[in-house]
């Protein structure tokens, strides 16, 4: 089989485009793999996929439908926060339309209300979600598996110190059944607000969870023509590969 | 001073050898008993001890440098089992010593990883340290590169004589500004080679070269630059004097850590500006042949086998980029082990596009499916999938008659690959 020929030449249904933010500093780990599922999900579903970077100091694009973040070093995090700050306002304006976005890791906690640092300063977010996260010095570190009422169970890997909690305008991603997620207390994983979802399922969450790959895809389809008209994209390898990851240890 | 933890060390280890168990063991007894072994032996060397540390590449330069120094005349100590730690070096420190203790070498030459180097180099400050890079490896191990190189960077504050420092890495360079007392030397990279080896900045970065971690020293001058890299051989330039030599070595990646290992066997000889003694270093060089797993080339059904150990995104792409597909028959193995790294992300920060033409035989490992999916997003063709490493490997050897053949794969993958290939051809015993 080759994902080629799922993909003969039709008229396109569309074009989408897809904005990857400061994928130069903020793709600690796979960030990548999110970016390219969705360009080529979105191929495999009959529509153009227009990939864009957006990097500290760049004109913001325009015509926006789809968003995606990654994790960062806490130094990439720092070279950051200033732009971040200075887009704040476009990108709450956005998240609160309906653009449906993904951001992991360090920017799930930057789209945050704050991030206290275990040495002490606040690195303030720009609140898009109502989560608060503080620096640790517990790392929490492997694989994850949990489950979620709108995308069913959800697999990836998490690495990091920074323990997140929830506010009462966000729903959590899902309930963990195998690792940490947010925090060390609870067992949520992630966020949910309007059509953001965020998660530490660091890196590559989309590849071995096309349902949320699908849901970014269909939102922003139906945001712009209305209609989401599906392809067949064949998910057999992404199946076994979810095998085989739950069984794998923590 | 006599004591009784030679004897009770070798005891435990010749018992633990005959039981096939495990390398380490011996050095934990020994630990346990004598704390100060090590330190008192290692300590008795006339040119002390190097450290020699870094993600990618420390078995393969650690050995260059052994060789180097060996053909230097110097006795060599070393760890060569690859294990890798403070009781992996106690235990092969049993191995070597004489019955009261005493080591019949002039200089130790170790490799440890970033985490227990910090452990080895409180017990025992090295007199050189080398530090080859500082990569996304295990992250799940050692948290963030960042952490990682503030490891390496303790090393090189222990250090006493001389540290050694890739040029071309932003993390391992910096370390520079944090060392006063040790003499810094440098290896670099020139400037037309730069592009081949991207450091995790320039990963995803749109010009090769900027860094998030700020300003980072203005070029320094290098004791040794790598000025080309051809199909056998390779230029190196020192002491103003640019050198073509053939190389055993291969693999761009291996061919730059030659320059690291020039360096440091140069400190070490105090062979800088002696001509001669260039001569018969770069002679040395050109005969090292690979470690086990890295590059080696094993012949099965008349044909050449290439295991290529991948362990992180930036081996793989170098990996790829140093042994081209064209004519070869590929397998993939990954595992997820813990010496591999649990965590399989970063197989989507390695693009498979030059695989596209020729195409994979054979998946392998515990994530074949997940290699499987990345494939597949890549629009690379694979044949068969089989996490069966065994009958993955005899299968692709079936496939593929009279073809050369290449594998990639994980650490653990590699040793079952190695164990498998053991009863069908000769592989190295690796002890």
């Amino acid at each position: 089989m080759t994902p080629a020929e799922d993909t003969a030449p039709h008229a396109s249904k569309g074009t989408i485009r897809v904005l990857q933010l400061y994928p130069r500093e903020m793709n600690i780990y796979g960030d990548w793999g999110n970016a390219l599922v969705l360009r080529q999900r979105l191929l495999w579903h009959g529509y153009t996929p227009e990939l864009l970077e957006y990097n500290v100091g760049d004109d913001f694009p325009e015509d926006v439908d789809l968003i995606v973040g990654g994790g960062g070093q806490d130094s990439g995090q720092v070279v950051i926060q200033e732009d971040l700050q200075a887009r704040a306002e476009q990108l709450r304006e956005m998240a609160e339309d309906g653009t449906p976005m993904l951001v992991i890791c360090g920017l799930y906690q930057l789209f945050g209300k704050f991030f206290k640092t275990k040495s002490g300063p606040v690195i303030p977010g720009i609140g898009i979600l109502d989560v608060e996260t503080v620096g640790t010095d517990e790392r929490l570190i492997g694989n994850v598996t949990l489950t979620s009422s709108e995308f069913g169970e959800i697999l990836g890997y998490e690495n990091h110190s920074g323990q997140t909690s929830l506010g009462p305008d966000v729903e959590p991603l899902g309930t963990v059944s195998k690792g940490a997620g947010n925090n060390s207390k609870d067992n949520h994983e992630g966020a949910r607000h309007r059509n953001v979802v965020a998660s530490y399922l660091h890196g590559s969450l989309l590849p071995k969870n096309p349902a949320i790959a699908d849901f970014l895809i269909r939102t922003a389809v139906e945001r712009k023509y209305g209609a989401f008209v599906p392809g067949t994209p064949d998910d057999d390898f992404a199946r076994l590969a979810r095998e085989h990851a739950a069984r794998r240890p923590r | 001073m006599f004591s009784f933890t030679v004897p009770l060390g070798k005891l435990v280890r010749a018992v633990s050898r005959l039981r096939g168990g495990g390398s380490a063991l011996p050095g934990l007894v020994v630990e346990k008993i004598d704390p100060g072994f090590m330190q008192r032996t290692l300590s008795s060397l006339p040119h002390g001890v190097a450290v020699v540390s870094g993600t990618n590449g420390k078995t393969t330069t650690t050995k260059m440098v052994v060789e180097l120094l060996e053909s230097q005349g110097l006795k060599v100590f070393t760890n060569r089992t690859g294990s890798n730690f403070t009781r992996g070096v106690a235990a092969a420190l049993l191995g070597e010593v004489d019955w009261r203790g005493r080591l019949d070498a002039d200089v130790a030459v170790l490799e440890l990883d970033e985490a227990h180097a910090v452990h080895f180099v409180n017990k025992v400050p090295p007199r050189y340290c080398l530090l080859l890079n500082v990569l996304r490896d295990q992250l799940d191990r050692f948290g963030e590169i960042d952490a990682t190189a503030l490891l390496l960077q303790r090393i090189a504050e222990r250090t006493t004589g001389t540290v050694v420092l890739n040029r071309e890495d932003p993390r391992v360079a910096r370390i520079a500004a944090a060392v006063s007392g040790p003499e810094v030397l440098y290896f670099g990279l020139d400037q037309s080679l730069r592009s081949t080896f991207p450091n995790d900045d320039d990963m995803r970065a749109a010009a090769p070269g900027t860094s998030p971690l700020g300003d980072v020293p203005a070029s320094p001058e290098a004791d040794v630059v790598l000025r080309r890299v051809g199909a056998d051989d390779a230029d190196f330039e020192f002491d103003g004097t640019r050198v073509a030599t053939h190389m055993k070595l291969r693999g761009v990646y291996n061919i730059f850590n030659a320059a690291a290992a020039l360096v440091l066997a140069r400190s070490i000889t105090g062979a800088s500006g002696r001509p001669g003694d260039a001569a018969k270093l770069v002679k040395a060089l050109s005969e090292v042949a690979p470690a086990f797993g890295r590059g080696e080339s094993l012949t099965v059904d008349g044909q050449p086998l290439e295991l290529v150990l991948v362990k992180n995104p930036s081996g793989f792409r170098l990996g790829l980029k140093s042994f081209p597909a064209k004519g070869y028959a590929s397998m993939i193995a990954i595992n997820d082990n813990y010496a591999d790294g649990r965590d399989m992300s970063w197989l989507w920060d390695v693009e498979f596009d030059s695989l596209r033409e020729d195409g994979v035989e054979v998946l392998t490992g515990v994530r074949a499916y997940d290699m499987a999916l990345r494939l597949q997003y890549d629009e690379v063709r694979f044949g068969s999938v089989n996490t069966d490493i065994p009958a993955a490997l005899a299968e692709f050897i079936r496939g593929s008659a009279g073809k050369p053949k290449r594998v990639f794969c994980t650490y653990t993958a590699m040793l079952a690959i190695r164990r498998e290939l053991s009863k069908i051809t000769t592989v190295e015993v690796v002890s």
